[in-house]
């Protein structure tokens, strides 16, 4: 990894979905992303994890362009995208995206091979070189071409059929390959198919992925860096080893304790927080987590956190790490922060 | 935990429609549990387990389905229940809780008067008494403020809140089995391990008996006593649930609990794969279901019935070279 610019450099990427105002209820929004920063180095597995409507989804369509963000940038080898230097087809050529839902994502009119062919005719290549790409990916991806490209969705089994889409998103020569879900569908034996043959492309392709799951110990498996997020907001990011080793947020904490242990003699004892995530209409003041948190002050519900260096790439989103946070059990050591 | 079994399944055969298109779902399935026991039923889509489950409470169309084999639960003979007996089982001896309870729950009518309904249909109480139990329901599946969430519709409620709601109403007529359907899987990680504590909880304090059917073998370690994993419509192997993660015997349960990304394995290390994929249940392979897919699959493998190996006293696996899988240690049993 080299610390020259990052691939891509999010930042201030703020999506907010207006609301209807219907009776009994005023018009407003759900702030589905509120100013998330990232950034991601080539050739990295950056994982993205958190619970339902923390904005995990919305922040890859955002990336993807397929909605429009409220605010912020997304910047792509120092070129921001949707400008004169980096229009969006280009950008399109260069990141790509699969799905959960494996079935919906295809065109069920369409043979798997034209489907695959159908994204490099769009950028101008011939139908020939295209359909050549396609079956070589195919076998790329373990399915015989002779046996599977005349194939229609619906004849094929969820895994193959998430095969096929991962084909094609590379069928553009990608840099980075954005998954989100992508093996969350699957059954287990065969997401370890699919597991390992993202890692075996990865490596063939020169790929970054941007891997987004609710399933974290895929997540630790396929990770170099970890993003976890909460009701729309980055709470912490750090390498997947010291993340699971330990994390410092309470809610990121919490999230890792939560995991069922495979031990049958060390079985979870106690629920490590309660109660649901709040809705996103109308997150909590201050920092969002503080409704449920356990080491919760006064502070909390008034200041919001900002997300602070630990020790360089270990960033985190809590009054207890912030210096001069405010918060009575500052986990800040006053030593570091003098020097 | 005394040893008479409260849900006795003998040679349970589902199948749906008929002619060359049946599906035989369920092949052959036999299955004890005791009282105050919970046994998880593990597998795959399309293993079987949510149709045996089913069965306990014949919830299938009766028009589509054969079922052969028998059913016992507390003493009824399920499979022959006539209909008004059939909706005294449900509820009262049995009763289940389902993935999603936003389908599962009525959305026009509050979750109060769900739970109400069914108390006094079944209980013959009053309505003032049948709200005082309800209530006290909604306190043992710990739903906070829950005078007012009584009164509450279903999409008022959060996930995990809507799923502690169906569980109160599973429990309103005090049965005796509980039958959980992939209860966590839509659910967020930290609500599901609420949900999982609470159903634990419940089965120590009520003395219910549960089978638990998922996907997730995590969440199966963390309720249950005993685990039965299915494949293609049969249980190929059962055991206790330490026995299970640490000792499997049967090459799927062996391959499946080594081709999960878990926590002891080095990023980018290879995972055991399973190769190819579960076979269509409207086109069997004859003899072992597996054998296509096992690594230890021999040529008696592919023929005739495959006969259950007794390991231990309540250790069984369907397969004919336990033998050779036990000269190998599992991944597992090392992490």
């Amino acid at each position: 990894m080299s610390a020259a610019t990052p691939l891509l450099d999010v930042r201030g990427l703020t999506k907010h979905f207006p609301l209807k105002a219907t009776p009994g209820s005023k018009s407003g929004v759900v702030r589905a992303v509120d100013d998330v920063n990232f950034t991601v180095m080539s050739g990295e597995t950056l994982g993205i994890v958190g619970e339902s409507g923390c904005g995990k989804s919305t922040t890859a369509r955002l990336l993807m362009h397929l909605i429009n963000p409220t605010a912020g940038e997304v910047i792509f080898e120092g070129k921001v995208v949707g400008s004169r230097d980096l229009p969006m087809k280009e950008f399109h050529r260069q990141v790509q995206m699969v799905f959960q839902d494996s079935y919906s994502s295809l065109n069920p009119r369409l043979t798997v091979e034209a489907s695959i062919a159908f994204g490099p005719q769009v950028h101008g290549v011939s139908k020939q070189e295209a359909v050549k790409r396609a079956r070589d990916l195919l076998s790329r991806v373990g399915l015989e071409p002779t046996r599977f490209a005349g194939r229609y969705p619906h004849e094929l089994s969820g895994g193959q059929r998430q095969r096929v889409n991962i084909a094609r998103a590379l069928a553009l020569e990608p840099r980075v390959v954005i998954l989100d879900e992508a093996v969350s569908a699957l059954d287990k034996s065969v997401e370890a198919q699919v597991l390992n043959l993202l890692l075996d492309l990865k490596q063939a392709f020169n790929l970054t992925y941007l891997f987004i799951s609710h399933d974290l110990n895929v997540v630790r498996y396929i990770s170099d860096r970890v993003m976890v997020m909460y009701l729309g907001q980055v709470v912490e990011m750090a390498s997947t080893d010291a993340i699971f080793a330990g994390a410092k947020h309470p809610y990121a904490d919490a999230l890792l304790s939560s995991m069922p242990s495979m031990d049958p003699d060390q079985r979870t004892e106690a629920p490590p927080i309660s109660g649901d995530p709040p809705n996103p209409i109308n997150p909590p003041s201050g920092c969002r987590f503080h409704t449920r948190c356990t080491s919760a002050e006064s502070v909390c519900s008034s200041r919001a956190p900002q997300l602070t260096s630990l020790d360089g790439a270990h960033r985190v989103a809590c009054l207890m790490y912030e210096a001069n946070g405010g918060h009575p059990f500052s986990r800040v050591n006053p030593l570091e922060v003098a020097a | 935990m005394s040893n008479d079994a409260i849900i006795e399944i003998d040679q349970l055969e589902v199948v749906f429609g008929s002619g060359s298109s049946a599906v035989r779902a369920v092949n052959g399935v036999s299955l004890r549990v005791n009282r105050g026991e919970t046994v998880a039923l593990i597998g795959e889509s399309g293993s079987g387990k949510s149709v045996t489950l089913r069965s306990l409470l014949r919830l299938h169309a009766p028009k589509k389905t054969t079922i052969k084999g028998s059913i016992r639960v507390a003493g009824h003979d399920v499979l022959s229940l006539s209909s008004s007996a059939l909706s005294n089982f449900r509820g009262e001896v049995c009763s289940m809780i389902f993935q999603e309870p936003l389908l599962a729950l009525d959305p026009v009518y509050s979750v109060g008067d769900q739970i109400i309904e069914s108390i006094q249909r079944h209980k013959g109480c009053s309505r003032a008494e049948a709200n005082k139990k309800a209530l006290a329901l909604f306190e043992r599946v710990k739903i906070p403020s829950p005078e007012r969430r009584l009164s509450a519709y279903p999409h008022e409620m959060s996930g995990g809140m809507r799923q502690r709601a169906m569980i109160a109403l599973a429990l309103a007529c005090d049965p005796q089995v509980l039958l959980a359907d992939e209860p966590t899987t839509a659910l967020d990680a930290t609500v599901q391990i609420q949900i999982l504590l609470l159903l634990r909880e419940l089965q120590k304090t009520l003395g219910l008996s549960i089978v638990f059917v998922t996907h997730d073998i995590g969440a199966a370690v963390e309720v249950a006593d005993r685990i039965a994993v299915m494949y293609a419509g049969q249980i190929v192997e059962e055991g206790d649930v330490r026995t299970i993660m640490r000792a499997p015997r049967h090459p799927y349960t062996k391959a499946l609990l080594q081709s999960r990304a878990h926590g002891s394995l080095d990023r980018g290390q290879r995972l055991a794969t399973i190769p190819g994929a579960p076979p269509d249940l409207a086109n069997l392979p004859p003899g072992c279901a597996f054998a296509p897919r096992c690594a230890y699959a021999e040529d008696g493998c592919r023929q005739g019935l495959i006969a259950e190996v007794q390991l231990a006293a309540s250790h069984r696996a369907r397969c004919r070279r336990t033998d050779a899988t036990s000269a190998l240690p599992s991944k597992t049993a090392v992490a």
